[in-house]
């Protein structure tokens, strides 16, 4: 009787789990398969499209947003990049800052885009701990005549999924690389210089026509 | 010209300390910012005479297949170099690999043109001496604009002028078939970083120093080998 109950109760607390773990499953991917399965959409869709890779930046923005963007935390990429000085800034600037930076690295990894030629992705083993909330996820491009580069993606476990706040490429962080130049910004003109740096930075590249 | 230069590296690197004495702004890690400023528009003002062109040339004119060959080519000789480097911080299997994969491409590759160690699993690396002085524990030092070779530290200066000094083909004897190799392994170096440059150009608030951080963060990644401790902040 009492192993009976000992028993029921084991089947029940695994079917909680099992039930819960499928809910888990069903409203967010698990961060590799999250990074690979984007990477290999985006990419099928560059090779199809003859408009960005002759440079049409306009179009891989349009592609970037859709179908990159939804993974992406720019809010928390904004504060590791501006990271001391982020304080200083009031709610506003932060908000100001986090759309112009999010626009900055819109348009470079839109334009990294259009450089695509025939690279492969490799996406590298991937081992996660239970339980855990912030992940590094490797790929590395292969391409013919030149050394492998490293393309690492930075996860963290969000409410609504796992969502990338950092890119290495080749070892350089794509967020932190902006550190030094932003304090200097910062130290410059205090955080309303920044922002004006990058409109204006923001502004050129928007009327910029394309470039082969 | 190399060997030139080389020689003078150490004399250019003083110049530059005592020169740094009264340009510096404020960046702990870039004391000698004023020269290297210098420096950097004098490297940009040579490529983009010189260089960026015969690069563009040679990438549009030659078939894929081609420059992937002479790439490995040139990557094939750099593998012995790679592995001595290896084998220097202490880590005999990738030194072992890096001497079997010349051994394989300098021979089932046909003289390199062929990487097949890569199609094999074996692994091709990078390393040079600033990264074995780094594995060491030497500091990297002051970031230095190297006129000619661009951007470097203090430490990786020292690796550099050891690089050249081993370097098979800067010691070629015969003075022409050396310059031509040094001359088209620059342009088939260059070719690769041309799809680079435009992003770049995108992303750079200020290019110069954009390519500095990016170069020391990179260098900081390569001695440990793709594994630097994160440097992780909360702000």
């Amino acid at each position: 009787m009492k192993i009976k109950e000992y028993s029921m109760k084991w089947l029940l607390a695994v079917v909680a789990a099992l039930s819960f773990n499928a809910a888990a499953l069903a409203q967010e991917q698990a961060p590799e398969v999250l990074i690979k399965n984007v990477t290999n959409e985006v990419l099928e869709i560059v090779r199809k499209d003859k408009d960005i890779q002759s440079g049409n930046t306009k179009k891989a923005i349009e592609l970037v947003e859709a179908k990159v963007l939804p993974h992406f935390n720019f809010p928390r990429m904004t504060q590791l990049a501006v990271a001391r000085e982020w304080k200083q800034a009031s709610a506003t600037q932060q908000k100001v800052l986090t759309e112009e930076f999010r626009s900055l690295l819109v348009r470079t990894y839109s334009k990294a885009l259009t450089e695509y030629k025939n690279q492969t992705i490799d996406f590298k083993p991937f081992k996660m701990q239970a339980g855990e909330t912030d992940v590094k996820v490797r790929t590395q491009i292969d391409q013919a005549g030149a050394k492998p580069i490293g393309l690492d993606y930075y996860l963290e476990k969000m409410p609504n999924g796992w969502k990338v706040y950092d890119i290495e490429v080749g070892g350089v962080s794509l967020v932190t690389n902006y550190r030094g130049e932003f304090t200097t910004e910062v130290r410059k003109g205090g955080i309303d210089g920044l922002i004006a740096t990058l409109q204006a930075k923001n502004k050129s590249g928007e009327g910029a026509a394309p470039k082969k | 010209m190399r060997n030139l230069l080389v020689k003078r590296i150490p004399v250019l690197a003083c110049v530059a300390l005592l020169l740094g004495g009264c340009a510096t702004s404020g960046n702990p890690k870039d004391p000698i910012e004023g020269f290297n400023r210098a420096m950097y528009g004098l490297n940009e003002a040579v490529d983009k005479v010189a260089i960026k062109p015969v690069a563009k040339a040679y990438d549009f004119v030659l078939p894929s297949p081609v420059k992937r060959g002479v790439a490995n080519v040139f990557g094939n000789i750099d593998d012995v170099f790679i592995g001595v480097n290896n084998l220097l911080q202490g880590k005999g299997k990738d030194g072992i690999v890096d001497l079997g994969r010349f051994l394989v491409n300098s021979t089932v590759g046909i003289f390199g043109i062929f990487d097949v160690a890569s199609n094999i699993g074996m692994e091709k690396h990078d390393e040079d001496f600033g990264q074995t002085f780094g594995r060491w524990g030497i500091g990297p030092g002051a970031y230095v604009v190297v006129p000619f070779f661009g951007s470097r530290t203090a430490r990786d200066t020292v690796g550099l002028v050891l690089d050249v000094k081993t370097d098979p083909i800067a010691n070629i004897h015969d003075v022409p078939s050396r310059n031509v190799l040094l001359v088209t392994r620059i342009v088939s170096d260059r070719a690769q970083m041309l799809p680079a440059d435009k992003v770049i150009e995108e992303a750079a608030l200020d290019k110069y120093a954009y390519i500095r951080d990016g170069y020391l963060q990179r260098r900081r990644n390569l001695i440990h080998d793709g594994n630097p401790p994160r440097e992780k902040e909360d702000f």
